[in-house]
């Protein structure tokens, strides 16, 4: 399984394919999201795409403070998503609640249900922030390959059983 | 005996921007019923706005949507100004439906952008997205920020219009006058996607009028329906606003997606009008009643009452309903009832008869925005299905028609839908 990731690592030609997920944000982010694509900021001179599916999906960009429907259906989205993945938050609510601090309906902030590696803060961040964010996750992804981290590994593995046993997972 | 099928459309699905689940029932490919379940980005906003204070509430209220966020902080400070009897200098009404015209263009144009996207028209999404730029450009250079402006505020604006503002508004107009046009023909005129659109997800004017839909989804069935012009509110009142209607485009108002598209689309040169009327007649002043904001505070909350307002956001109608109580801080309770609402209402009827590949065009096609619908959890009792899951087979195959009908081409007969 190890020598396996490290092959894709090795092949990954560094050119992300992005998808999304709105976990009950306010479109803000969304529309910045969308606004990367278009020929301003053109997210695809970074050899970045958006495809509609996280099957296809190298990154996954959340928004949203994730309610309590959107919790089970994050969580489905995160593991139908082939290894090596990175979560990158696109939003102040989604980084911790922010604005809808105090809501019966939220389970979020995205960090309290699977596991975050990029934050861009903003309400909503510009279309440059975001694709800060989605760059650093190339960084993150290029630094798995040099030295994969055993423990992070393993408690993902651990997670995944876990969710697996709970019948949370749909592959 | 035929045989239907359910497919399961979301919550989570690529043609789709926001969360919201979907039933088709298929006989073959075409739906004969749908069922659309709400409620899965609710946030319990108008919860959260009984802890705080209104000024609090209007950043908040800035977050129940980010496309149409301006909209429903007028809505929202009008409803309290009106219980509160604040008045607004006129300079402030002015900026405001300035920020309105301006929040107008680029929600029609990002609307029209991604609809050309949803049905595959890719170059034409490209070219919308970048025109929106433009304006996004001037409401930074307004406000600092390209979504949640946090211009308005009781009794007037934050921002006010300067000299390099105006310019850049001005430049703004021409330029739009300018490329918008192109854009227009492009799509419009473009026979595969008229083909793709036309007689496609049709609301009568009958039904619209028994489901009450609302903007531009109403106009685009025919029905002259407009708050700038029937209630007019903050600027309004100074400039004639015609509703636009297709039939006044067309001929006739054939209730579908084009007309919707032509609505939104026209409604964009409709705004660049009052947006170079606004400009000529701003008239000199104060443009915030009292800038204090504890002053402000101290006087609503004082204020005992129940206050409403209503405007005409991009969508169509916008309500709040405000209550608060004398001697307390924060907010009774806040009621806001968003166009969407009213417009997903039809969304079944749109679907009937229409073919799989075009359900997310129809969706669409209201310009639907769950996040401002969602404020209230609307109990629903159908089945849940847990199986429900996220494909972009349906994005594929909207567009994989588009390009069988570009391959038609020769023999489309524009108007009539392509010949088979
Ligand atoms: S961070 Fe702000 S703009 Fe983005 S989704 Fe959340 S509330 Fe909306």
């Amino acid at each position: 399984m190890k020598s396996f990731d490290m092959d894709i690592l090795r092949i990954l030609p560094r050119s992300l394919w992005v998808t999304t997920c709105n976990s009950g944000s306010c479109n803000g982010c969304d529309i910045e999201v969308v606004a990367t694509l278009g020929p301003r900021y053109d997210i695809e001179r970074f050899g970045m795409k958006l495809v509609g599916t996280p099957r296809h999906a190298d990154v996954l960009i959340v928004t949203g403070p994730v309610t309590h429907f959107m919790h089970e259906k994050l969580k489905r989205i995160y593991h139908q998503m082939p290894d090596p993945k990175v979560v990158v938050v696109v939003g102040n609510c989604g980084c911790s609640g922010d604005v809808f601090y105090k809501s019966y309906n939220l389970d979020g902030p995205v960090d309290n249900i699977i596991p975050v590696d990029v934050y861009v803060h903003g309400c909503a961040p510009r279309p440059e922030a975001v694709i800060e964010g989605v760059t650093k996750a190339v960084l993150k992804l290029e630094g798995l390959g040099k030295k994969p981290d055993k423990k992070e590994e393993a408690q993902e593995a651990e997670a995944m059983k876990e969710a697996e046993a709970a019948g949370g997972v749909a592959l | 005996m035929s045989t239907t099928y359910t497919i399961p459309v979301g919550p989570v699905h690529v043609g789709l921007k926001e969360p919201i689940t979907a039933w088709l029932e298929l006989e073959g490919e075409r739906i004969v019923n749908a069922r659309v379940r709400p409620g899965a980005i609710h946030r319990g906003i108008e919860f959260m706005a009984r802890e705080r204070n209104p000024i609090q509430v209007i950043y908040l209220s800035e977050r129940i949507c980010g496309i149409c966020s301006f909209s429903h902080v007028i809505c929202f400070i009008r409803a309290v100004e009106d219980l509160a009897q604040m008045n607004v200098p006129v300079r402030g009404q002015y900026i405001r439906s300035l920020v309105l015209e301006l929040e107008r263009v680029h929600s029609h144009l990002l609307w029209s952008g991604v609809a050309c996207y949803t049905i595959g028209f890719d170059s034409a999404f490209h070219l919308g997205m970048q025109m929106r730029e433009r304006v996004m450009d001037v409401l930074e250079l307004l406000s600092g920020n390209r979504v949640n402006y946090g211009v308005a505020t009781f009794g007037g604006v934050r921002w006010d219009v300067t000299p390099e503002l105006e310019k850049a508004l001005r430049g703004m107009v021409r330029y739009y006058r300018q490329e918008f046009t192109p854009f227009r023909e492009i799509v419009m005129e473009d026979p595969v996607a008229q083909a793709r659109m036309r007689n496609v997800g049709v609301l009568t004017r009958d039904e619209a009028v028994r489901y009450s839909a609302v903007g531009p989804t109403a106009r685009a069935s025919g029905l002259r329906i407009d708050l700038r012009k029937s209630s007019p509110y903050e600027a309004y009142a100074d400039f004639d606003v015609e509703p636009v209607v297709p039939q006044d485009y067309f001929g006739e108002a054939h209730g579908d997606v084009l007309d919707r598209f032509a609505v939104r689309v026209l409604e964009v040169y409709q705004s660049l009008d009052i947006i170079e009327k606004i400009l000529d007649g701003l008239p000199e002043g104060p443009f915030v009643e009292e800038a204090n904001l504890n002053k402000v505070m101290a006087s609503l909350k004082k204020a005992d009452g129940t206050g409403w307002g209503i405007i005409e956001a991009p969508r169509g109608d916008d309500t709040h309903i405000v209550s608060l109580k004398g001697g307390v801080d924060n907010v009774l309770w806040w009621k806001v009832r968003a166009p969407t609402y009213a417009n997903a209402v039809s969304w079944p009827i749109m679907f009937r008869g229409n073919e799989l590949a075009d359900a997310p065009l129809i969706i669409n096609s209201i310009d639907p925005c769950i996040s401002c619908m969602e404020r209230m959890l609307v109990t629903d009792e159908r089945e849940y299905r847990s199986e429900v899951v996220t494909r972009s087979e349906l994005v594929k195959r909207s567009r994989q028609k588009t390009f069988e009908l570009g391959s038609l081409k020769s023999k489309y007969v524009p108007g009539g839908g392509a010949e088979q």
